[in-house]
């Protein structure tokens, strides 16, 4: 295949970017899309540019890494799949294919199509745990009942691997799939009820602090998980959060 | 709870509370004007009775007027929000391959519905508040009028072709508004009731049917006066 691609290029935070063309060729339609970046970062090394800037990590959906909006889309046009599951077969020979960096204003650019998305980890540092005794006589986590039900739902909740896709398809940069599923994981078990009130309360005020915009329920953010992270996990965040304000207010 | 309220899910709360009312409010509008088309005279009884009643104009009447207000206000104030949410728009963006048209563009078509709401409280809600709260005429009643008069005003609204057009237009926006609107209140109170199949067909023909219907009020007035 011969593809054109315009990609984004910013060369640090304080640079303003532009899109810049790009022609390569010799793409195999059994290429991931990272891969089809690879042979574009070898021609530029080879002809002594500087290559694309590009968040990559495990390359088989599982650590969040990736995170390119790919013609549109966040992790391009394929469904359940991340940027390194996506493959070139999606495309076809001739295709122009324009790739940014997930935007967001808390999702801030570091270089190219690199984007800090510490955001979500301060979230996380403000509730997403729960708190155990690790001296030595930790209780198995299994000698709780926990209904298959429940279990289920807060696996596929816990499912989330936090690349950000919600906050890059929602129109508004939301976070609330995010963070919504990390409320979720740990309201369904019982080992979560502890500091179920504290937890949606402070995660949900470090998401307005970092500046995530508000949810308006078009549902891109379920459509374009890689995932599959149920809008049902944010109705959950929103009644664990009426229900810990009743709670303490 | 006032901390529930100033936060990002509290807002949606609120906007979702204030939605439902309003549709409620709506329903309870259409109910009353349908009856103009078959029976003149219940839909005068019917007018006078929700005009003079104390505790609709001095209980209920405040609380549409905070709900509306507070809808719109609300509505733009997170448009501003989400909109500074985002500081650099992404050159190519696929929004039609994940969500609706409805759904992406609700400040749109709540700017029609204002728009629409403006001239609908120009030609009955401003004169109603002034005969009835300045004027100080309660009686329900017009010089030359056999009865009382709100059939009257209603058909004479509807005479010039403009505005049964404008009424239109503004029926299909907020059609439109709905058919995202419904649903979506459930998800912002924590409902996953709007998902269900059963509650997205109520909403749907609730979205249609009921600006359907003022359509046709409205048709029918323009062309039975």
């Amino acid at each position: 295949m011969k593809l054109t691609l315009k990609i984004w290029r910013q060369k640090g935070a304080q640079d303003k970017g532009k899109i810049v063309d790009y022609k390569v060729s010799d793409i195999s339609e059994h290429m991931s899309f990272l891969e089809m970046m690879d042979v574009l970062n070898e021609q530029l090394v080879n002809s002594g540019e500087e290559p694309v800037a590009f968040d990559h990590d495990c390359r088989e959906g599982i650590c969040g890494m990736c995170s390119m909006h790919i013609n549109g889309e966040a992790h391009g046009p394929d469904r359940g799949v991340t940027t390194c599951q996506l493959h070139m077969r999606m495309f076809k020979d001739g295709d122009t294919i324009t790739i940014e960096p997930f935007r967001a204003k808390a999702f801030p650019v570091i270089k190219d199509l690199v984007v800090d998305r510490t955001s979500f980890e301060r979230i996380q540092q403000a509730g997403g745990y729960i708190s155990v005794n690790t001296s030595g006589n930790t209780q198995d986590a299994n000698a709780l009942p926990i209904s298959k039900h429940a279990a289920d739902e807060a696996m596929d909740a816990a499912a989330c691997i936090g690349c950000g896709a919600c906050v890059a398809s929602c129109k508004n940069s939301s976070a609330m799939l995010f963070v919504g599923a990390k409320v979720s994981q740990y309201a369904l078990l019982p080992q979560g009820q502890v500091e179920a009130a504290d937890r949606v309360k402070n995660m949900v005020a470090q998401m307005d602090l970092e500046g995530f915009g508000n949810c308006t329920n078009t549902g891109a953010c379920e459509v374009e998980c890689p995932k599959g992270i149920s809008l049902e996990n944010i109705a959950r965040m929103n009644r664990e959060l009426v229900k810990a304000s009743l709670i303490k207010f | 709870m006032s901390g529930f309220f100033n936060s990002s899910i509290g807002r949606k709360y609120a906007m979702a509370l204030s939605a439902f009312f309003l549709m409620f409010f709506l329903l309870q509008h259409f109910a009353i004007n349908i009856v103009s088309v078959f029976s003149p005279g219940t839909f005068n009884e019917v007018s006078h009775f929700m005009g003079t009643n104390p505790l609709i104009q001095y209980a209920v009447q405040p609380i549409l007027i905070f709900a509306v207000i507070y809808h719109f206000v609300m509505g733009f104030v997170l448009e501003i929000k989400n909109k500074g949410s985002r500081n650099v728009k992404y050159a190519k963006n696929h929004g039609a391959a994940n969500s609706t048209w409805m759904s992406r563009n609700m400040i749109y078509s709540g700017l029609a519905i204002l728009a629409f709401i403006v001239l609908h409280f120009i030609d009955f809600w401003f004169p109603e508040i002034n005969t009835k709260f300045i004027q100080g005429d309660w009686s329900g009643t017009l010089e030359g009028v056999e009865g009382y008069r709100y059939f009257e005003e209603l058909q004479h609204k509807f005479v010039e072709p403009w505005r049964v057009g404008a009424y239109v237009i503004a029926f299909v926006l907020l059609a439109l508004h709905l058919m995202h609107g419904f649903t979506s209140a459930f998800q912002s109170i924590g409902s996953t009731a709007g998902r269900k199949q059963t509650m997205q067909n109520i909403g749907k023909a609730y979205s249609i049917l009921i600006p359907l219907g003022f359509v046709i009020i409205a048709l029918f007035h323009h062309f039975n006066h």
